[in-house]
């Protein structure tokens, strides 16, 4: 875990299973099936642990499916993407009982997508735990149409709705799970700097 | 006193501008000649007469157009106003502030009748006569906070406080210098202050969060902030920034005294009585250089104080473009002579 230049950004921990849960939810894209097997291989709260698993976008590799799979957890549900893993967690969560937590791991966006929904659904911020896993991709609104772009690995980056340049502002939205995207060439149209990727 | 209302608008033509007595009235935020970063909070108590802490909701004669930009801003984009579900008690303390303190102090324009629950409201410069029942918000035409801040002066946030911090659970944010409600709804105070450069490092939230976490009923306080705008723009969002961004470019040694305004933040916090939340009102002021220099005292600070503004400051408040342009046309109103303590002009 390394200390946050930006005070809105949260800061990323290690999964820990909570003992004293009723019931675990994880929830993982690509590599951060790795930190779901790391935190709950042999671990007693297998058996009342749901996982949702979305493939890393435009991978084909298995493996990491193979891997959750061979945990032996209560159920696991391999989403075909995104979207369909957030609905899978909605019908979960519509189910949930008190003591239920939410172990989310994988990109910075899609920890952003899954912490929103999760606290939409009314679960509380302290019951869920996130891992960074994967590449340091962020998820992005755009201020002035109010749209989201998925997987950003650089700014300034063009929004994917209504193609403003927008420079991402260290600012993070943990209700929208996104940063802050601002239009870069406001006060000079076409003075568009060299696009830098984040680090980590 | 009986309120006169400047026909004048903030976008398109801009015709926005002060009368003499407006630009005595305006709350000039410079102390010292020179620029000093502090959080330079005081109990909100009475000020001079007619200056814009006489009273605790200042009311002036761009009430009725700012009222109206506020509407046009609304119905391009509802969400500048939103409120979390478990604010429907602040919004009624709110609610109850303002109409109080509007009443009490401009009689002449409003008045605020209350028998028991059944309250009676009358705005007559909007034209509003309104029986309601305090507490149900289906005997109004929008919720409490929607109702009341369409027809007062500022941007209005409510901040509910839990777990030693406070939470922007609701606003009414139609005039900001360019932060955005819908991103910072929900947000803690660390959180929504996270873009301001220099701050964290010295401390400075934490000893103002802690303040604030102890604010008082009955007690409130003041501060103001300061920021400069091209054109009298009061939706200087960043909702809106790639169409009003460019106006910086168009500063020009002609056109400084006209276009460049000093944009004053009047802000105050108030501790609410039943829901324990705490209002947090932003009242922005406009004030074009050419009035600033009618104050021979004023034109000599500003003018100080922006050539000693420290570059990341300028930059945080989007100055870049047009501060060397605008300290150069305002050296010529600055003699060097020695300027009197305090805010208020000579």
């Amino acid at each position: 875990m390394q200390p946050s230049p930006i005070k809105s950004r949260p800061l990323y921990g290690t999964l820990v299973p909570v003992r004293q849960a009723t019931r675990h939810i994880a929830i993982a894209e690509g590599e951060g099936a790795s930190a779901v097997t790391e935190a709950f291989r042999g671990h007693d709260a297998l058996s009342r642990t749901i996982i949702l698993f979305s493939p890393a976008p435009r991978s084909t590799d298995c493996q990491q499916e193979t891997l959750l799979a061979s945990l032996a957890c209560e159920a696991l549900h391999v989403a075909s993407g995104v979207e369909d893993l957030l609905a899978e967690l909605v019908t979960t969560l519509s189910a949930a009982t008190m003591g239920t937590r939410l172990y989310v791991s994988g990109s910075e966006d899609f920890i952003g997508r899954v912490t929103s929904e999760a606290l939409h659904q009314g679960i509380d911020a302290d019951a869920i735990q996130a891992e960074h896993r994967g590449a340091p991709t962020r998820r992005v609104q755009c201020v002035h149409c109010k749209g989201f772009t998925d997987g950003v690995s650089a700014s300034p980056a063009p929004c994917a709705h209504c193609g403003l340049h927008l420079l991402v502002r260290d600012h993070y939205s943990r209700r929208l799970g996104a940063f802050m995207g601002v239009c870069i060439d406001a006060e000079a149209p076409g003075e568009i700097p060299p696009a830098e990727t984040f680090g980590a | 006193m009986t309120l006169s209302f400047n026909a004048e608008t903030f976008r398109d033509d801009y015709t926005f501008a002060n009368s003499p007595e407006a630009i005595r009235a305006f709350p000039f935020p410079f102390e010292r000649d020179d620029y000093t970063y502090t959080v330079n909070i005081e109990q909100h108590v009475p000020g001079p007469v007619q200056s814009a802490t006489e009273f605790p909701i200042h009311i002036d004669e761009h009430y009725v157009a700012e009222m109206h930009d506020r509407a046009i801003t609304l119905s391009q984009d509802p969400l500048r106003c939103q409120s979390l579900p478990h604010m429907m008690t602040a919004e009624w303390d709110l609610l109850e502030l303002l109409m109080t303190s509007m009443a009490t102090h401009y009689p002449e324009t409003f008045t605020l009748t209350r028998d028991g629950d059944g309250w009676h409201w009358m705005n007559r410069p909007l034209g509003l006569d309104q029986h309601f029942t305090f507490g149900d918000a289906s005997t109004l035409p929008h919720g409490p906070m929607e109702y009341v801040t369409r027809q007062c002066q500022g941007d209005f946030c409510l901040l509910d406080q839990r777990d030693d911090n406070l939470w922007m659970d609701a606003g009414m944010v139609t005039t900001q210098a360019d932060w955005s409600l819908d991103f910072d709804l929900g947000m803690n105070f660390m959180e929504w202050h996270a873009p301001v450069p220099l701050a964290h490092d010295l401390g400075i939230f934490d000893r103002a969060l802690k303040f604030l976490l102890n604010l008082q009923q009955g007690r409130p306080v003041r501060r103001l902030n300061w920021t400069m705008t091209v054109n009298p723009r009061l939706d200087t969002s960043p909702e809106n920034y790639h169409r009003w961004g460019i106006d910086k470019a168009s500063v020009t040694p002609a056109n400084v005294g006209d276009k460049v305004h000093l944009r004053v933040e009047l802000q105050a916090l108030w501790r609410l009585p039943r829901s324990n939340a705490i209002v947090f009102s932003i009242r922005c002021y406009l004030i074009k250089m050419d009035e600033l220099v009618t104050q021979k005292k004023w034109a000599r600070r500003f003018h100080r104080v922006l050539a000693s503004l420290p570059q990341p400051i300028a930059d945080y408040k989007g100055l870049a473009r047009f501060r060397d342009t605008t300290v150069a046309w305002l050296s010529r109103h600055d003699d060097g002579l020695p300027t009197s303590p305090g805010f208020a002009p000579d």
